[in-house]
């Protein structure tokens, strides 16, 4: 590959040794900051989790103790689990359905697409604390969502936030609204890169509508939904915000997914080896889902080369 | 926006210097993408769909406009009505009486701008030592530095949390900015660009008997713009949503507080007063949603760029 050792050999060497110090200079940043920022505390997270370490006072080791507290003893490890699980299983097929809905919805025919998709995509980048507050207000027994159904059809809706049914719904459901809008723009960037002649020999072969979405356009895209569906998961798992916001995480606990049990423990009650503990509980559940995800893709995801 | 535009596989490559005129008419020419084709029935049904939901989906936030103009009392009133009895501008300047919202803004562009130069200033520089220069360890260095993207933020927070505390750091604006700044993925993204642009510029520049610095600010940096925009508009707007690290970081609210925490504290403060929260929540959206709305013709190749990148 390289070929610029070829042009002055007689001061290879006084260069090559230039160019290795001078990496060293253009990579220093980036390592010190890695190293302070992101090993050190992966390195201590480790040992967090073997410590009863309070924010503040004295810490004392002990083994395994937090884990095992974690898995047998504490009441709201197991339920924070489940919900996150709840959560992904149904926020990331409908984010990926109607964001693929979407890329589909506003093709090349629809003129002004720019702006539609510029509408779907706003609320990924507002601050997910100003979506949450206006999505509360929506589903407040006098609010919007309510207001209209019983003025429009006489039907009087559930209190949706404080409903031991519904809260985790809505909270889905906000965060499809609020996170979505990120897909559509993947996978519409995946639509817009397929081969134009592949679609029309499909087309001259009589492939029309759902046959050739699910025969041609999804296999040929697949390599990005598959992106699309790990990120998501990946994300999905570490939601925090929207139940937070949105429900606090009740009723009771049943919308305190993962990442709001391990902030509570750890700020709250002040426990910060108990939620180093919990941190790499969920770490193990994230690595372990995607490493099955990618095991799995190779029944499904379709690359050309 | 045609295929062209992502014909090329390395992400981002180098800016074209617009399509030769030979090539125009075939854009003209209608392509069979999907849903490019069809009846006009058919085109006629994806416009009333695309305007339909488009509607709904924008319902939630002309409401919380609404309502941020409309009297405190009314705003939860059955059955919903658009305008109150009175148009209250008022509110939008209320909010920053209530709380010091001018405070939050500030610190929230500081920490974000403060922030997103840090990460192009490092992304570029060690992006640039994997693109292209030789060092012993380069490899695996570079395959470590792919395996802290497998951590996630919320296994760092509670012993980031720590490190503040060490550093003395809780309640600092270095701890806003300087935690999250070393990320792998803006030096990944950039080393990727970087290997895109063809070796020979550089040949020319070190036959002339520049180093890798002066290569690098000379030839390469001002190659760079586009990759440098996308990533730097990506980290802006994770500084300016940033949630979880503040509300664990910050604690005196009145002189660090940033946005999203501020916003959510003045939640839980004025209860009730969604005319005001609404209105809290309309101003917090303004800057991100101009950025979009600017950015508009650049969204789909920006995510490509950054999101499929490297696959």
């Amino acid at each position: 590959m390289r070929t610029e050792s070829s042009i002055r050999p007689p001061r290879r060497n006084s260069l090559h040794r230039r160019e290795r110090r001078q990496a060293f200079g253009f990579i220093t940043p980036a390592v010190a900051g890695l190293s302070i920022f992101t090993v050190m505390p992966v390195g201590l997270a480790i040992v967090m989790s073997v410590f009863d370490w309070p924010i503040f006072g004295e810490r004392e080791f002990i083994g395994f103790g937090n884990y095992i507290e974690l898995l047998t003893d504490s009441p709201d490890f197991w339920p924070a689990l489940r919900n996150s699980v709840v959560f992904t299983v149904l926020y990331v097929p409908v984010n990926l359905v109607v964001a693929l809905g979407l890329a589909l919805l506003l093709g090349p025919r629809i003129r002004g697409r720019a702006i539609f998709r510029v509408i779907f995509f706003i609320p990924v980048v507002t601050p997910i604390v100003a979506n949450a507050l206006v999505w509360k207000l929506v589903l407040q027994p006098d609010g919007l969502l309510n207001g209209l159904s019983t003025s429009w059809f006489g039907l009087t809706l559930p209190n949706f936030l404080v409903d031991q049914n519904w809260a985790m719904i809505a909270v889905v459901a906000m965060s499809v609204w609020a996170g979505m809008g990120y897909n559509m723009l993947v996978l519409t960037a995946a639509l817009e890169q397929l081969p134009a002649s592949l679609l029309e020999a499909a087309q001259v072969d009589g492939a029309r509508g759902w046959r050739m979405l699910r025969s041609i356009v999804v296999p040929l895209i697949s390599p990005a939904i598959f992106f699309a569906a790990v990120m998501t998961i990946i994300s999905s798992l570490q939601v925090f915000a929207q139940p937070q916001l949105l429900t606090g995480g009740g009723p009771g606990t049943s919308t305190i997914p993962l990442v709001m049990f391990i902030y509570n423990t750890g700020f709250e009650f002040q426990d910060l080896g108990l939620a180093a503990a919990g941190a790499w509980l969920l770490f193990i559940l994230i690595i372990g889902v995607t490493a099955m995800q990618f095991r799995v893709q190779k029944r499904w995801v379709h690359y050309e080369h | 926006m045609s295929t062209e535009t992502f014909g090329a596989p390395v992400p981002g490559a180098p800016p074209r210097a617009g399509v030769p005129a030979a090539d125009r008419p075939t854009r003209r020419r209608r392509r069979a993408s999907f849903g490019g084709e069809g009846s006009r029935l058919g085109t006629v049904v994806a416009y009333i769909v695309a305007v339909v939901a488009a509607l709904v989906f924008v319902t939630p936030l002309v409401y919380a406009f609404f309502s941020a103009l409309k009297p405190s009392r009314e705003v939860l009133l059955a059955p919903p009505r658009l305008i109150g009895t009175e148009v209250r501008w008022q509110n939008f300047a209320d909010v920053f009486e209530y709380a010091p919202f001018r405070t939050y803004i500030t610190n929230s562009f500081i920490v974000s701008v403060a922030g997103t130069l840090v990460v192009l200033f490092v992304s570029a520089t060690a992006g640039y030592a994997f693109a292209r220069l030789r060092w012993p360890g380069r490899d695996i260095v570079f395959v470590l530095f792919l395996g802290t993207l497998m951590v996630p933020q919320e296994v760092l927070v509670i012993p980031m949390f720590v490190v503040m505390q060490w550093f003395g750091w809780v309640d600092t604006y270095q701890s806003l900015v300087f935690p999250w700044a070393f990320t792998a993925f803006g030096t990944f993204l950039m080393r990727q660009f970087f290997r895109g642009i063809p070796y020979e510029l550089e040949e020319a520049a070190r036959v002339d008997g520049a180093g890798p610095v002066r290569t690098f600010l000379r030839i390469i940096l001002p190659l760079t713009g586009s990759a440098l925009a996308v990533l730097a508009v990506f980290t802006f707007l994770n500084y300016w949503n940033s949630y979880l690290w503040p509300l664990i970081t910050v604690n005196d609210y009145s002189t660090l507080g940033t946005l999203p925490i501020g916003l959510a504290s003045f939640a839980t403060q004025t209860g009730t007063r969604w005319d005001l929260q609404m209105a809290a929540s309309i101003i917090s959206m303004i800057p991100t949603t101009i950025l979009v709305i600017a950015l508009q013709k650049h969204l789909v190749k920006g995510i490509a760029t950054s999101g499929l990148g490297g696959r």
